[in-house]
């Protein structure tokens, strides 16, 4: 709640408080009403949903995977949802804006089975493996971008676009995108706080939880559609934003311990108030002028991954 | 690879598998427990193969005690007993109150009440191997198998886990099979032994029929004595 409040008060254009109230409970036309209601209420809207949908698919991902360093961003999905997206934008022109969010689904499910498969090749999950199998699936969902920013006229054409999917920025074009992502992300959130208790019975592995009762097919599958719906979400609505899905049920479980239906619900909050934090860093940091909230997730993100990454090399060995 | 291979459990007993490495204990408690599918042959419980079950309708009468290796994640004491429920959840996934009333049976059974809050990384090893008993105790099946339950800890835990099998089983009405490495062990906690060599079973019945040194000695190879001490068996290695 205070991020969201920060988020809306502080902006490129000084307005006072009792001004941005006023505007919110739908007083005042003048050009400050206008900046709150129209600017700076739906990206910190936005930037909530994309941070508490990623943070929530990281607690699936590594819940399932058994890897606190797996996330969206780190496993290639995002990756494949930024190809969904982009791919949409190239080939389906302006009047094909509804499907981005479904073409950023279908790309991210892609890349999220992949690692899947890719990660258990051998019969167990390593930290290794899924990292391997993201990088391989990120570079190969980036190479294709290419391609297809240099081959499709239509894409030189709106290279804002492109570029806002590629570095993650929560710059949000209308209300009723705002709307589908608000359904999509509270579906998933749905699915995910279901789904947790079954996610625990993966405590001692993937033979354990079928020894428990759990239908280990079905229920990675569905797992993996929620992660897709919520990183699909995030990526249509933001591109790719790295490592809130990462950190955030990290530093949560070591608070809350590891349940995940607590964790979820958690993660949730604390991811959406993360990226509107971050996101404020971002428009404040240069202003006026704004670094993608991408590029901030990354410098903050950055280091704590590695710094992760060296406390899990006995895991890699 | 397992052949030929015709193994019962009941109600009330223990058995131990033993064996030297490579002959299929693991496999066997695999196969028992409907994770692996005979290339021939059925496992049936009361006669109902475990092929036609649904993977909650073999949890909810064949409970499988997992190695405890190290957790990843820090889960409580209680959260891991809760993890045997798993088989009961509904569609929500909502813990019922017969749900909770069973982890409190199986912590109180095996005396973790007082540790139930604790994270399962802040307790001793023995007190890690109660938990995920007391895991399978709350799945409330009638078959409870173990992977050599006994492998991290000290001998004096290795024998009261041993007692405990023996009185859950008493007291339960459950059929309880555990591969063991320790001969010892299974001479002094079970009451059946089942002895495979290369994949088959080499002997099969009360320890103090199977722990003789000819059939020792066919299964290990020479080194090992087998002594009668108090009328139970005992296998040393020897020197030479």
């Amino acid at each position: 709640m205070l991020s969201l409040a920060a988020g809306i008060l502080i902006g490129a254009v000084a307005i006072a408080p009792g001004d941005v109230i006023a505007a919110l409970l739908g007083g005042g036309d003048g050009p400050s009403a206008t900046i709150v209601r129209e600017l700076r209420l739906p990206r910190v809207l936005a930037a909530a949903l994309v941070g508490g949908a990623l943070a929530v698919a990281g607690a699936l991902l590594q819940g399932l995977l058994r890897n606190p360093l797996a996330d969206p961003y780190v496993t290639g999905t995002s990756a494949g949802g930024a190809l969904g997206a982009v791919a949409a934008i190239a080939f389906l022109g302006p009047g094909g804006g509804a499907l981005i969010p479904v073409c950023a689904f279908a790309g991210a499910l892609l890349a999220v089975m992949l690692t899947w498969r890719l990660a258990r090749i051998g019969g167990r999950t390593t930290v290794l493996a899924v990292l391997l199998a993201g990088i391989a699936l990120s570079a190969f969902a980036g190479s294709l971008i290419t391609v297809l920013l240099v081959a499709s006229d239509r894409l030189a054409l709106r290279l804002r676009a492109v570029i806002d999917v590629l570095v993650g920025s929560v710059s949000v074009r209308g209300n009723a995108e705002l709307v589908v992502a608000a359904i999509v992300v509270g579906a998933g959130l749905v699915g995910a706080l279901m789904l947790a208790p079954r996610i625990d019975a993966y405590a001692f592995g993937e033979e354990t939880a079928a020894a428990l009762g759990i239908d280990t097919q079905r229920v990675a599958l569905a797992i993996l559609l929620v992660t897709a719906l919520l990183a699909g979400a995030a990526v249509a609505l933001a591109g790719l934003v790295g490592f809130v899905g990462l950190v955030v049920p990290h530093a949560l479980r070591a608070v809350l311990g590891a349940a995940h239906r607590r964790l979820v619900a958690a993660s949730f909050l604390a991811g959406a108030a993360a990226l509107v934090l971050a996101d404020l860093g971002a428009r404040s940091a240069f202003a006026p002028a704004e670094l993608p909230v991408g590029v901030v997730t990354g410098l903050v993100g950055g280091p704590f991954f590695v710094a992760l990454l060296a406390r899990q090399r006995r895991m890699l060995a | 690879m397992l052949h030929g291979i015709d193994v019962e459990l009941h109600p009330g007993a223990v058995v131990a598998i033993l064996g030297p490495n490579g002959a299929g204990k693991s496999t066997l408690l695999r196969t028992l427990a409907g994770m692996l599918a005979p290339v021939a042959g059925a496992v049936a419980l009361d006669g109902v193969p475990l092929a036609t079950l649904s993977r909650a309708a073999i949890a909810r009468r064949i409970a499988v005690v997992p190695q405890v290796l190290e957790l990843l994640f820090p889960f409580t004491v209680r959260e891991i007993v809760g993890l045997g429920r798993t088989a009961y959840l509904g569609w929500l996934g909502t813990p019922s109150p017969t749900d909770r009333a069973a982890v409190d049976r199986a912590l109180a059974e095996l005396e973790l009440e007082p540790l139930a809050g604790r994270r399962i990384d802040a307790v001793s090893g023995g007190e890690r191997q109660r938990a995920v008993l007391a895991m399978a105790l709350a799945q409330e099946a009638e078959v409870l198998l173990l992977d050599e339950p006994t492998v991290h800890l000290d001998p004096a835990h290795q024998r009261a886990t041993m007692l405990l099998l023996r009185a859950l089983a008493r007291g339960r009405g459950l059929a309880v099979a555990a591969v063991l490495h320790d001969l010892n062990l299974a001479a002094a906690g079970a009451d059946r032994v089942v002895l495979l060599v290369a994949g088959r079973v080499a002997a099969d019945g009360p320890p103090s029929d199977v722990l003789r040194q000819d059939t020792i000695d066919a299964a290990f190879g020479e080194g090992l004595r087998v002594l009668e001490v108090d009328q139970d068996r005992v296998v040393v290695p020897l020197r030479t």
